[in-house]
Order: structure tokens, then C-alpha cells, then sequence
């Protein structure tokens, strides 16, 4: 056996990202490096009124005096923040006014990525923003929205359209100063999604913003806000791809969600940037602070996220149960191959009374590389009755990769109920001998088990996203067998 | 259907196969009985193809086709099925999806077109019968929390699903009780017939008295020391394996 895995796991560190190419598209760049002049010059760009110059301006100050943190288990050499391009747009002949006058080679790019910008080609009723590099391109579906008071629009567009509601939600759960990161983010953001559910309304469709970094030597820092009013519903899904590009490319971003009374909100990502190669050599690194609050009582906020790509992924989506009866809820899939490492999980803060969480964490490495679950579960001192559920288990494909758990249980109050469970385990010979067996190949018995293994994850993405997401995780560890 | 020549096969260095001869045809069913140790496992996983054993001479013939020469999930889809004594659980793969990813491999390996998902309810229906299997344990995932007759019935539920050639029943009978027994035999007496074989591994005589074989071979310390019809089985039953031990061990010492 342990000849023929080799052979697979060649196959496997060999197999192409599939995303890895790069629009030849004329960009409009910042000068490399990062001062207050190039703070200036994003604002600038984007026809920002003052207040927010002066926002990004205190966030980097803030930043000024921060530090790289260094608790989370991943190591990488110093990133040289000097060497990044911080604005990077396509250049497009005029601003569009309409779908139909996007620029074709762009257009060609997210065709190519499986974003169709075509509403009448709309087949899984989904409203796309999608963002290249540092700006929105297109944002689909806003009229049928509108009509219904939704907002969905590029944060650009929200800076200057709803200035009330950006200043009133922007960094109101995510501080700038939060950390070394969202201060980062917070003075250099781009581009990015808002969305804004009004009261008692039910979103009749999936959000999503597509994510896509194409030019050389730049950051991606973008900003996603989700508002949604008492009552609402909106699910809201990310997905994110890169060229492959020998050097690393950083990607900060941050994403805000608030929930009030009775309020849902159902965030799914699946992130797939390019992973650097079997060597670990270039790959996107992914530094992402997302956080919800449920404001009111019985609102809910559930993350779901299937994380393939990345050479570093450092993101703990969380939840602050501020309301009574609020619920909050996290379901992972982390897959890491090759030199990949990751350090993800969640917080789940219980404040108000009643409020339960539950987080199920699936981490699957191969290769060599690492996979951690890092979570917090916080029960304050008047979260009477709080109820907190965590499973997280780990699969292991191969011997030269590790799984890692840290987890972090702070209760307060007597009346609370936390649960924790754990597991590490390895695909087994049995079962691979028992599917090839019954006319099964290997590749597919991998696959068979990686995807029972991961299920109850899988289960809580939307139905369009969901068979997708399958074949990643197919794709990301074909046939790696421990 | 299958020829066994000479075959000799163990593990690392310990040799557990020390020349198996044996035919079989079709329409026959073939019982290999023996002691503990004996090595009836050990040739049931070998014609299976498990890699952690070494085939180290003789060769094995498949439907004209040289076995050995083959990869376990190419000798699945050639019509070899291997009921297994300890079936493994899979967590999270339903039991229904895994047998529609077997089904559909084996038919995509005859050329034929995968089964959609009407045609095959009604094929694992119609096979779910057979067993007596019911259709929340399919639902479930595959083995896990199984009871030990849910297990050995999903195995024969499978093999009828998969329709193979040749059917090797690992010790089947192994922790089964008297009903479970009874309905596993049935499930495997309807589906014999002449185009198709059996090879029954067992411990004991109780299981032929539900599946009569054609033939019965006796396996001692890596040999089919005695072949013969199911009289033999019953002739074992009453005077245990010790009889056939003295007679080969004073055979080997001369």
C-alpha cells in the first residue's frame, strides 16, 4: 500500500488549480507601498466625501502602532507591507451604467469562473456583486431587489449612496482597531459588498459576492456589511478564486453582520484561492475577520464555511449573542493539502439570556500540511441558561501532516450548559479495500468518505452551492490515502 | 469460472498459502472449511486482491482472465464479490449512495449507461426482499451502528445489488443467530443459479445445512488436505478438525 499512495498523493500535489489563470486586462494601480498619501489616493479614487477619509485615517494611525499578532499556529516570513500595491482596478473605458457595457474581457473572466453577469442567464436565482482586485464590477439583480427596499450594491456605491447607514453600521462590529488586520483593512479597503435587509422582509434569493484577485503584487482588502432589520431573512454566499503566482498575495478583508429582533442571517463561504503550489511557493494569504452581532432577541446569525484554498487561512468567523434567544452557528470544512496551513474556528460570545450556539468543525489535511481548530466559547455573567454545543473532528490523510485543536471555554455564569466534543481520525486501508471491493477506485472511495466525513457541514449550504462544493473537496484531496 | 493453481501467498515473510489447487465452475458452490488458522481468510482476501498479502507463486484464472494481474476494484467489476467477515462502517456515506456508486461503476465499466435514480429504487427494492432489509437501515450510514445480523444481511443485499459471477462469503455465518442465519441462506440460495458460483468460507457445518454445496474442501496449515462432497462437512462436524490433523500430520512425518 504505502508505494501506491505515494503515487496518488503525487497525483494529487500534481493536480492543477483549476482558477489559476490571469485576465490580460490594462489596470489603473497605486504606487507599491503603503503611507497616508496612498490612504489619500484610494479615498481620492473613489470620490470618498471627508468623513470617510478621516475614518481610514485614524484606522491607519491605529494600525501605525500595532503589531503583527503572533499567537496563531502558522508560520510565514515577515510580510513586507511596503511591498504590496494597495488599489489596483481594471481599467474600463467608462464607468458602466448597465450590465450590457462591461467590459468584455471581464465579462469572459467570471464567465470563465462560472459568474454568469447575465440576469437572463440566471439559473439558480442568485444576485451577484462581483469584485476584481480592488473594485465592483457589476452588481446583478439590484432592480428586481430594490423593489422589495433591498439595498445590494458595491460598498463604493454604498459610501456614496446610503451615507447614513454606512456611518451608522461601518466598524460597529468590527472596530478598526479590533486588530492588526481589520486596522489594515479598515484604512486600505476597496471594495466590497453591502447589503441592507429591511424590516419583515424575506430575501427571495441567494446573495453572493464573487471574489477575485487578478493583478500581480497587490493586496485584496476587502469589506462586506450586512445589515438586516427585525424580521428579515437573508442568505448571503462568498466565493473566492486567484491566479497562481509565485509570490504570496495577502488578502485582508473583513465582514460585519448585524442581526436584529428576529432577524436571520446565513452566511456561506466557499473560499478557494489559489493554494500556492506542492513546493509551497506563492499562494494567497488569507487573514479575514468576520463577525455578526444578533442585536435583537431571537435573531440568528449561522456561518458556514468550506475553506479549500489559501497557503494560510487565519479566520475565526464569530457570533455575539447580545439578544435573548439569540442563536448563533458555525459549520467548517477545512481542507488543507501540500504546504497549506490553516488556523480557523470561531468565538461564540453568549451576553444575553437563553442564547444557544452550536459549532461543528471538520478539518481534513494531507500533504504536509497543518490544520487547527481555534474557538472560543464565552459564557458572560448574565448569559443565564446559555447552550453551547461543539464537535470537532479531524481526519488525517497521509503521515506528514498534522491536525490541531485549541479550544477555549470561559463561563461565567453557573446556569450555563458548554458541550465539547473532539475526534482524530484517518481514512482507513479497511475502507478503502472495502470500496475498491465493490468496483469503487480509490479516487472515488476518497472522495465517498471526504464528503460522508464532511456532510453535516455540506448539508447547511445553499442547494446551488452545495454539489460545487462537493467536487472541491474532491478536487483539493483526490485520492490522498493515509 | 475460476482456477486456482498452485498458489502460494502470506504475509512479510510468513508464508500462510502453501499451494492451493482448486476449480470452480458455474452453477457450483464450494465450501472451504478448516481450523483456525488455517489460512481460509487469507485465500479469500488474496482472490479479492487485498494488497497486504504476497502472492509468491501460482496463478489464478478469473473468466479467462489472469487475476492476479488485476486491481481489487477491476476484479469487483469482473463479477468477483467478497462478503466480508467484518464489515467496515463508512460514517457519513449512506448506505443507498454507496451501493449506487458501486452499481454505477461496475455499469459504467460494461459500457452501460448509469442508472437513474427511478430505475435503480426499483432494482434495490425488488433486491431489499431478498434479505429482508429495511429500507431506514439503507438510509443509514453504511454499518455504523449496525447490529452484527444488519451487517452480514447488507452484505448479502449487496452482493444480489451487484449481481456478481462470484460470490466468496467470508465466513458469513460467524455471530449470526439461528433467524438471521436463516434469512442470509435464503437470500443466497435465490440468487444461485447456473450461470453464477459460490465459494462458502466457514467454521462450521450449520451454514451448509442452509446453503448445500456441491462440494467441500477441507483447508490444514495452508493445503486443501481433503475435498470431497457435503458429507465430508458432516463427517467433520462429528468428529472435529483433530481427526483430519493426525491423519496429515503422520502423512507429513513419514
Amino acid at each position: 500500500m504505502p508505494e501506491e499512495n505515494d503515487d496518488i498523493l503525487e497525483q494529487v500535489t500534481s493536480s492543477e488549480y483549476k482558477y489559476g489563470f490571469v485576465t490580460d486586462i490594462e489596470s489603473d494601480d497605486a504606487p507599491k507601498g503603503l503611507n497616508e498619501d496612498i490612504v489619500r489616493f484610494i479615498s481620492a479614487k473613489k470620490h470618498e466625501p471627508e468623513w470617510m477619509l478621516e475614518w481610514r485615517l485614524k484606522a491607519y494611525r491605529h494600525w501605525l502602532t500595532m503589531e503583527q499578532p503572533q499567537w496563531a499556529n502558522v508560520t510565514f516570513p515577515p510580510i513586507d507591507f511596503q511591498d504590496i500595491i494597495y488599489y489596483s482596478a481594471p481599467k474600463q473605458k467608462i464607468a458602466p451604467n448597465s450590465l450590457d457595457e462591461i467590459d468584455p474581457e471581464l465579462r469572459k473572466t467570471f464567465e470563465k469562473l462560472g459568474i454568469s453577469l447575465n440576469e437572463q442567464k440566471r439559473l439558480t436565482g442568485v444576485a451577484v456583486d462581483a469584485v476584481i482586485d480592488s473594485v465592483s464590477i457589476a452588481t446583478t439583480f439590484k432592480e428586481e431587489l430594490a423593489e422589495l427596499g433591498i439595498i445590494f450594491c458595491s460598498m463604493s456605491e454604498a459610501v456614496q449612496e446610503h451615507p447614513e447607514l454606512i456611518k451608522k453600521y461601518l466598524g460597529s462590529v468590527v472596530p478598526a482597531t479590533d486588530n492588526y488586520f481589520t486596522a489594515l483593512n479598515s484604512a486600505v479597503f476597496s471594495d466590497g459588498s453591502f447589503c441592507y435587509i429591511p424590516a419583515g422582509v424575506r430575501c427571495p434569493m441567494e446573495l453572493s459576492t464573487y471574489f477575485r484577485i487578478n493583478a500581480a503584487n497587490t493586496g485584496q482588502f476587502e469589506r462586506t456589511l450586512i445589515v438586516a432589520e427585525a424580521g428579515s431573512y437573508v442568505s448571503y454566499l462568498e466565493g473566492c478564486t486567484a491566479p497562481m503566482r509565485d509570490e504570496n498575495q495577502l488578502h485582508a478583508a473583513v465582514v460585519e453582520i448585524l442581526a436584529a429582533e428576529k432577524a436571520e442571517v446565513k452566511y456561506s463561504t466557499v473560499q478557494n484561492w489559489y493554494p500556492g503550489d506542492k513546493d509551497g511557493k506563492g499562494g494567497i494569504y488569507n487573514f479575514v475577520t468576520k463577525r455578526g452581532i444578533c442585536q435583537g432577541d431571537h435573531s440568528k446569525i449561522s456561518w458556514t464555511q468550506v475553506e479549500t484554498g489559501s497557503s494560510i487561512t487565519w479566520k475565526y468567523p464569530s457570533v455575539v449573542l447580545k439578544g435573548d434567544h439569540s442563536v448563533g452557528e458555525f459549520y467548517s470544512v477545512a481542507v488543507t493539502n501540500n504546504h497549506q496551513q490553516a488556523d480557523t474556528g470561531t468565538k461564540m460570545i453568549h451576553i444575553g439570556k437563553n442564547t444557544r450556539s452550536r459549532i461543528v468543525s471538520k478539518g481534513i489535511s494531507a500533504g504536509m500540511s497543518n490544520n487547527s481548530y481555534r474557538g472560543l466559547v464565552q459564557v458572560g455573567r448574565n448569559a443565564s441558561h446559555a447552550r453551547n454545543f461543539s464537535q470537532c473532528d479531524s481526519l488525517l490523510l497521509g503521515d506528514k501532516c498534522g491536525a490541531h485543536t485549541f479550544p477555549y471555554i470561559e463561563v461565567k455564569n453557573n446556569t450555563g450548559i458548554v458541550e465539547h466534543e473532539a475526534t482524530t481520525s484517518k481514512i482507513g486501508e479497511d475502507q478503502i479495500f472495502y470500496c475498491n471491493q465493490r468496483g469503487i477506485d480509490t479516487e472515488t472511495a476518497v472522495a465517498l468518505i471526504i464528503n460522508g466525513f464532511a456532510k453535516e457541514v455540506m448539508n447547511q449550504l445553499p442547494m446551488e452551492f452545495a454539489v460545487e462544493a462537493q467536487k472541491l473537496l474532491a478536487i483539493s484531496l483526490e485520492g490522498s490515502v493515509g | 469460472m475460476l482456477k486456482i493453481e498452485n498458489l502460494h501467498a502470506g504475509i512479510e515473510e510468513k508464508e500462510i498459502l502453501k499451494g492451493i489447487n482448486l476449480e470452480i465452475k458455474a452453477g457450483e458452490v464450494h465450501a472451504i472449511m478448516g481450523p483456525n488458522g488455517s489460512g481460509k481468510s487469507t485465500l479469500a482476501s488474496v482472490l479479492a486482491g487485498r494488497d497486504q498479502f504476497e502472492v509468491t507463486e501460482g496463478s489464478v484464472s478469473f473468466m479467462g482472465k489472469d487475476l492476479l494481474d488485476m486491481a481489487p476494484e477491476e476484479r469487483a467489476r469482473e463479477g468477483m464479490f467478497l462478503a466480508f467477515q467484518y464489515p467496515v462502517e463508512i460514517p457519513g456515506v449512506s448506505t443507498t449512495n454507496f451501493i449506487k456508486t458501486a452499481v454505477n461503476e461496475t455499469r459504467k465499466h460494461r459500457g452501460e449507461e448509469p442508472l437513474d435514480a427511478v430505475s435503480f429504487l426499483k432494482l434495490m427494492k425488488e433486491k431489499m426482499k431478498l434479505v429482508q432489509i429495511d429500507q431506514a437501515l439503507l438510509s443509514r450510514s453504511l454499518n455504523e451502528g449496525f447490529s452484527g445480523g444488519e451487517k452480514k444481511r447488507n452484505e448479502i443485499f449487496q452482493m444480489a445489488m451487484l449481481e456478481p459471477k462470484l460470490a466468496i462469503l467470508d465466513e458469513t455465518d460467524s455471530g449470526l443467530d439461528i433467524d438471521a442465519l436463516r434469512i442470509v441462506a435464503n437470500g443466497v440460495n435465490q440468487y444461485r443459479n447456473s450461470e453464477n458460483a459460490f465459494l462458502l468460507v466457514t467454521h462450521y457445518q450449520r451454514l451448509l445445512d442452509y446453503i448445500v454445496p456441491d462440494y467441500v474442501h477441507v483447508l490444514y496449515n495452508g493445503r486443501i488436505v481433503r475435498s470431497g462432497t457435503k458429507e465430508l462437512a458432516l463427517e467433520l462436524e462429528a468428529k472435529g478438525y483433530d481427526f483430519i490433523k493426525n491423519e496429515v500430520d503422520a502423512i507429513s512425518q513419514d
